[in-house]
């Protein structure tokens, strides 16, 4: 008797038959774009004819797909996992570990010594998925991007946590001109990196490696840096698609004729059992009536075949794609051009100045504007007149279109963008972080991964009966949802309808964080590529109850605004346009090469680019000394203070230590408190050695010991901070649990966060080499001063029998001594800051975060970044003191969260100060104290700026975060002005 | 800066305002209802389930908040936006537990909800112990008190009684016709303030058990299956995709511990911060004389227990803090603590060491706990089979159901390999 295994993944269907022996006698692997019931017919049906000839078998279904698939029709299921194990029992006796990647779930199994076995948590799904994405995004093959691979000479580093992040690193490198043969193996390294972060948790990957399913069977490259970064020697066996068909053939079930499986699965067929949510249109007649009203919404053209004269260019250089546009000197739109950038936007802005100069010898460009990630590039590339940040950008067209506007949403391919506007300027922005980046491309990747054109997959999405629920949490979500609706039975149109609405559902709730239609005003313009789908602007319509307008250059508009911008600029400063000419652009080159930035200790991987006129562009830097020379502007960055006043506390000789060395890890807790400990072991007698501050080889140093892939960022570094105490030898590490902070009086009570609180609970319970070494973890509250040293002395006089009580209570009064006079002297240095700023009209900004937010590793060096910028930088501790203790309209009863909001309340009292707050990713008190520090800021007028990090290195959208802001605030100030001297 | 919020005053419950309440404990919560009758409320406990209260949770609520507040604030909007309720004369009430995990903030966040849709005149009500919020009203009177805390022991005894009947009963229903049953009979004794004392109470578990005992049962004994976690999504089932459903449907005995112990537990956090920091010795004492008081009740339920060997008991609060000493600290005491640590060691020692913990997806007290713990679980107790799963409203059941069925297939397998064992 034969027994049929069929494992139905995410993404592909395999299926093996094994004969009476337990041998191979047929095998299948296919991609069932998720047409999953007919495919598992015809694989049936094909078996029964050819194989099992009518006669009895065992069939067992296996895979993430196969489930509901196996419980409607009653025929016998296997758990994925599980069916592997029992395959590598047969198949690879001996394996002590198993790695197996497939279309969205990745898995380890430990087999020897206590079985364990893991599967990736729902935040770090798509593995296959995302690589498949990746190789589109490098228009590349899989094969091909494997080969890519292989040659690579470096890796940069990208985002491990998950796809979406991964995609925001990969873009930019992409646009700044990496090569792809780096950007291929470096994201087979974040694959890696999330694979052992995601489902090491502390149990070491050794001995014999066995890698299984289909990423590693067929990209070698990928198996290569898994072996490179474990240090071992992985074998891809026979059959290393098929040990889930293999596992769950071998698992004993009744036989059946493979017609009576077919009959179920034709029964099984057109069960609609997904969440679905009402239509985009009731009727033909509200289609039509939408469409009517929305083709009112032109812009202003003249016939570029009868223009002469002056024109105006504008240039939005997108993580995507670039949109140019060029205007008469009456603003009237003249020409448009839109392009896939494919990675690599100089040749394609180069193709399209080159087409404009030759078509047009009597147009006579005046000045241009590039705008978008681009914007520098371009701009040195070609010599463009000016420079504009999005923002202004896109205000800029909106406001030739509907001069009254009061709200502008803008989905692009990677980001989103609105703003609120208030008497003609903008009072408030609202952009993306992270986690719903990418939403507009994503539209497109599915359209084209089901083979479609993003066009015709909106029109058909228009006529949906019953739209998709896809929840708004993020496009691996989202994928995972829609991948499930498929096998419930879900059609394209539902499809394409219910990914519009999770995408407005995502800039509406997440994004700009409204619920009410008033919220955004009522002259409300959409544009951006993503508005060019009419299922997004309907369920835009129909979410909010609103009509809006949407330009019918909503794709365009970026550049549409650049080009107005030029006009502008021109106008205010007369001279000629400096754009190449046609003779330049002919013999235009371009020259790239990789090289490490020696200046500082972060050693960037800078990628400079050579143009023929002269030009050069340097990117991946983390601030501007590889480019300006200059040494930062450290004297208005109260971050790099505090950095420095830290280094030279670390490097302070201790003495001797009579009682050995003590190590503190500079990490969550200990960041603040770090003169407090410092103080007291010192005190003590202790020679205090202080682990340095984070930098990427510490993350990766710690990864595999990490148990909770949503942890924040700040506390997975924690792990490589105490494995570098214990490589160095420290043999006693201090790293105490707090429940409570220090009481400053600003809140109802003075809590740490969870995390903050007890993760030296994890340390101690995951780090393997802990228990080696004395790791002192117990809890203390600096809150009791009168009974922290009874507690102290209790914990310590284990260890050191001759401490006496005496001692460490003069100790904690030192230490106490000392931390107090840290806070003061950087609130000192923080007045001086903001007085020395005040005198030279600089703006202020309050970067606010956790004490812990100053190491650089996790604030990505966009302090340095905004001093760049101009502005002064101070920190929100250094001005909580202002203030006194206020209610608030949450539970104030963080130590730090509560300075937030002391910060917050104090700073929207001042004119010339500005809040940016850094919040970590999944860092969940922040989903309360972002809310009410928005809420406290936007009830004075002022704008709320969040900036959500993680292990991102890309900095690039902070960037255009951190311009827009300054650039509104500058636009308020002189609007300001204005009316100051109107009224004088 | 106001922090005007609309309160439940007394001529609101004298002019008998509908007080809604989301469901967290199927048998627990269908108490409420009528004990708050008799002492003059009007409660209704919402049972809106579906897509909806998703939706309306996230929009409302900060969408990277936690699925609790996402999910019990949706229920809320659900049911204020269905119609079915006279907006004017209705109130909502919480349980706010205290403590530094963001779920102690769940009630700003609900009143920020209603502030953004247009409903902030109507009042909320907190439920706590910490002395948050006090005034208006509602008031917990000790006759109030002593029928919502029997109501709690008695759903404790319930949901383990039941637990471990209805997998092998013969007659499909007659476990839950039992509880129907029970919890008919308590209302009636409520209406007349018995079933209180430690005597009757005593006296009605024995009869519990006595009824659950006698339901006629078959069957080899089942994969055992304990559930641990977040407070709300290990017991709510709609924070937990019914959960409890679809074991049932995996044929599977279950048992997840009752809500005594997290409320000895949150008595005994004060002993211990007063242990770990210092205090208020008078608080000390009348901490420890509270514990003491409850844990008598917790003695009569194990005594009655131990009567009955064909039940599994659990284990009593003193051994199961006794069971996580040396795991990690009696001081981590956000959210669950120490104590879901503790539980998952109960639950492998009383035969339970297929373990599912439930979390909100990024709960961050659960990182320590939780998954934080489960390593060294495993050093100590080879045989446990923990799995993590994360609760989100975007997270699709079938991912979480496919983690479930890892677990229960090598639970089953492990089962085998047991009683082959033993066979031997």
């Amino acid at each position: 008797m034969y027994r049929i295994g069929l494992d139905i993944g995410s993404t592909t269907i395999k299926c093996v038959v094994l004969d009476e022996q337990g041998t191979v006698v047929h095998k299948a692997y296919e991609r069932h774009f998720s047409l999953i019931v007919q495919k598992t017919r015809e694989m049936i049906s094909d078996l029964d004819r050819r194989i099992l000839k009518g006669e009895k078998g065992v069939l067992n279904i296996s895979g993430s797909a196969g489930m509901g698939l196996a419980l409607g029709t009653g025929i016998s299921f296997v758990q994925e996992v599980y069916a592997t194990k029992a395959a590598a029992d047969r198949l690879s006796p001996g394996a002590d570990c198993i790695i197996e990647l497939g279309g969205e779930d990745a898995k380890i199994l430990f087999l020897k010594g206590t079985l364990e076995v893991r599967m990736n948590g729902s935040c770090a799904g798509g593995t296959g998925a995302f690589i498949d994405q990746m190789a589109t995004l490098l228009g590349l093959s899989n094969p091909e991007m494997d080969a890519e691979a292989a040659r690579a000479e470096r890796s940069y580093t990208i985002a491990s946590r998950c796809g979406v992040f991964a995609k925001s690193d990969v873009q930019p490198l992409l646009n700044q001109g990496a090569k792809r043969a780096d950007v291929a193996r470096s994201i087979f390294m974040a694959v890696v990196n999330q694979t052992i972060a995601g489902l090491a948790q502390g149990r070491p990957i050794e001995g014999r490696v066995v890698y299984l399913g289909g990423p590693l069977t067929f990209l070698s490259s990928l198996r290569d840096c898994f072996d490179k970064t474990l240090g071992i020697e992985g074998i891809c066996p026979e059959n290393s698609l098929y040990y889930v068909s293999i596992g769950a053939a071998l698992q004993p079930s009744q036989p059946l004729k493979l017609s009576d499986a077919l009959e179920a699965l034709e029964l099984f067929q057109g069960s609609e059992t997904y969440a679905a949510l009402p239509p985009l249109f009731e009727t033909e007649e509200d289609l039509r009536a939408f469409r009517e009203r929305h083709a009112l919404d032109k812009v202003r053209r003249a016939d570029p075949d009868t223009y002469r004269g002056d024109v105006y260019l504008g240039i939005d250089s997108g993580s995507t794609t670039i949109k140019s546009a060029v205007i008469t000197a009456q603003g009237e739109l003249l020409l448009t051009r839109y392009q896939q950038n494919s990675g690599d936007p100089v040749p394609h802005v180069r193709a399209f100045l080159t087409d404009l100069r030759r078509d047009h010898p009597d147009w006579v460009i005046r000045a241009g504007a590039v705008t978008g990630y681009g914007e520098e590039m371009i701009r040195r590339a070609f010599r463009v007149d000016f420079g504009v940040v999005e923002t202004v950008a896109h205000f800029t067209a909106t406001k030739a279109f509907l001069p009254d506007v009061d709200f502008i949403i803008d989905i692009g391919g990677q980001d989103m963008k609105c703003f609120k506007i208030v008497g003609g300027t903008i009072d408030n922005i609202f952009l993306n972080e992270a986690c719903s980046s990418g939403c507009g491309s994503f539209l497109q990747t599915f359209a084209s991964a089901l083979g479609y054109d993003i066009a015709t997959f909106a029109d058909v999405g228009l006529s949906a009966r019953r739209p998709v629920d896809l929840g708004s949490r993020c496009t691996v979500f989202m994928n995972s949802s829609v991948k499930q609706a498929q096998k419930d039975g879900a059609d394209i149109s539902d499809i394409s309808a219910g990914l519009a609405i999770s995408v407005v559902k995502n800039a509406l709730y997440k994004v700009i964080r409204c619920s009410r239609p008033e919220d955004l005003g009522r002259r409300i313009v959409v544009q951006g590529g993503t508005f060019l789908n009419d299922c997004v602007l309907r369920a835009f319509e129909n979410e909010m109850g609103v009509q809006v307008v949407r330009p019918d250059i909503a794709g365009l508009m970026g550049a549409f605004g650049a080009a107005l911008y030029a006009r502008e600029w021109r106008a205010l400063k007369p001279g000629e346009s400096s754009v190449l000419s046609l003779k330049e652009l002919e013999d235009f080159t371009q020259q790239v090469r990789q090289t490490r930035c020696g200046l500082c200790e972060n050693h960037c991987l800078l990628t400079v680019s050579l143009f023929g006129g002269g030009e050069r562009y340097i990117s991946g830097n983390r601030c501007d000394r590889p480019v300006s020379g200059r040494t930062g502007e450290e004297e208005w960055n109260l971050y790099a203070w505090k950095q420095k006043r830290i280094e030279a506390l670390c490097a302070r000789d201790t003495g001797e230590g009579k009682r050995g060395e003590i190590g503190l890890a500079l990490v969550l807790n200990l960041y603040e408190l770090l003169p407090f400990w410092h103080t007291f072991f010192t005190a003590l007698g202790f020679k205090v050695r202080v682990s340095p501050f984070s930098s990427r080889k510490t993350y990766l140093e710690g990864q595999h010991t990490i148990p909770s892939d949503t942890v924040c960022f700040p506390a997975k570094l924690a792990h490589g901070h105490v494995e570098t105490l214990i490589r160095q030898g420290v043999q006693r590490i201090f790293y105490p649990c707090m429940s409570y902070n220090v009481d400053e009086g600003l809140g109802d009570n003075h809590y740490n966060c969870p995390v903050v609180a007890y993760y030296p609970e994890v340390i101690a319970a995951n780090v393997p080499d802990v228990k080696n070494i004395d790791f002192i973890h117990d809890y203390f509250g600096l809150d009791h001063p009168r009974t922290l040293p009874q507690r102290l002395h209790a914990v310590l006089s284990q260890r050191f029998g001759d401490l006496t009580l005496r001692q460490v209570r003069f100790a904690c009064q030192k230490a106490y001594a000392a931390y107090e006079s840290w806070m003061a002297e950087s609130r000192k240095k923080a007045e001086e800051m903001v007085r020395a700023a005040r005198a030279e009209g600089r703006q202020i900004l309050v970067l606010c975060g956790r004490p812990y937010h100053v190491d650089p590793e996790i604030n990505h060096g966009i302090d340095r970044m905004i001093t760049g910028l101009g502005a002064c930088v101070v920190t929100e501790d250094a001005l909580s003191a202002h203030m006194k203790r206020a209610p608030q309209h949450v539970l104030n009863q963080w130590t730090y969260h509560a300075r937030l909001y002391a910060a917050a309340r104090y700073i929207a009292s001042q004119k010339d100060m500005h809040l940016v707050q850094l919040v970590s990713f999944g860092c969940g008190v922040d989903a309360i104290t972002s809310d009410e520090v928005r809420e406290i800021l936007e009830g004075a007028g002022r704008i709320y700026t969040q900036i959500k990090i993680d292990e991102i290195t890309n900095t690039g959208a902070v960037r255009i975060r951190l311009r827009s802001l300054l650039a509104a605030i500058e636009q308020k100030k002189a609007l300001e002005e204005k009316e100051a001297s109107h009224g004088n | 800066m106001e922090t005007e919020h609309a309160v439940f005053t007394k001529e609101m419950r004298r002019d008998g305002y509908l007080i809604l309440v989301p469901n967290m404990l199927d048998f627990h919560f269908s108490l409420l209802s009528p004990v708050f009758r008799l002492n003059g409320y009007n409660l209704e406990v919402l049972t809106n389930d579906g897509p909806n209260v998703v939706a309306e949770g996230l929009k409302y609520v900060h969408n990277d908040t936690c699925v609790p507040a996402l999910l019990v604030i949706g229920q809320f909007m659900d049911a204020l936006h269905s119609g079915k309720y006279d907006l004017d004369h209705v109130a909502l009430m919480i349980t706010q537990t205290g403590g530094g995990c963001r779920a102690s903030n769940y009630i700003f966040l609900l009143r920020k909800a209603l502030k953004k849709a247009g409903l902030s005149n109507i009042p909320v009500i907190s439920l706590n112990m910490s002395g948050l919020e006090r005034g208006g009203g509602f008031r917990l009177t000790l006759r109030l008190v002593r029928h919502v805390f029997a109501g709690a022991i008695y759903g404790d005894m319930i949901m383990l009684l039941s637990n471990q009947t209805r997998p092998y009963e013969t007659e499909k229903g007659r476990t839950d016709q039992l509880i129907r049953a029970w919890r008919e009979k308590l209302v009636e004794q409520f209406k007349r303030d018995r079933g209180l004392s430690r005597k009757e109470i005593s006296a009605n578990l024995e009869k519990m058990a006595g009824d659950f005992a006698a339901i006629p049962q078959k069957g080899p004994k089942k994969t055992r299956v304990g559930i641990v976690g977040e407070i709300y999504v290990k017991y709510s089932p709609l924070g937990n995709n019914h959960l409890e459903d679809f074991l049932k449907g995996q044929d599977c005995e279950y048992m997840v511990p009752g809500v005594i112990h997290f409320l000895q537990f949150k008595i005994d956090n004060r002993i211990e911060d007063i242990r770990l920091y210092g205090g208020n010795p008078l608080k000390k004492v009348f901490c420890e004389a509270f514990l003491k008081f409850v844990s008598r009740f917790e003695d009569s339920m194990l005594a009655v227990l131990r009567a009955h060997p064909e039940f599994v008991a659990p284990s009593s609060y003193a051994h199961t803090k006794e069971l996580v000493k040396g795991v990690i600290g009696y001081g981590s005491k956000m959210g669950e603590g120490w104590l879901l640590t503790a539980e998952m060691l109960e639950l492998a020692e009383l035969g339970y060491p297929n373990i599912i913990c439930t979390q909100p997806f990024g709960c961050l007290p659960n990182h320590i706990n939780g998954k934080g713990m489960i390593r060294k679980l495993s050093a100590i107790h080879p045989g446990i089979n923990i799995v993590p799963i994360d609760y989100d409203p975007s997270a699709t059941k079938v991912n979480q159901e496919n983690r479930i069925r890892l677990m229960l297939a090598v639970a089953a397998d492990a089962q085998r390999e047991q009683t082959e064992g033993d066979a031997k």
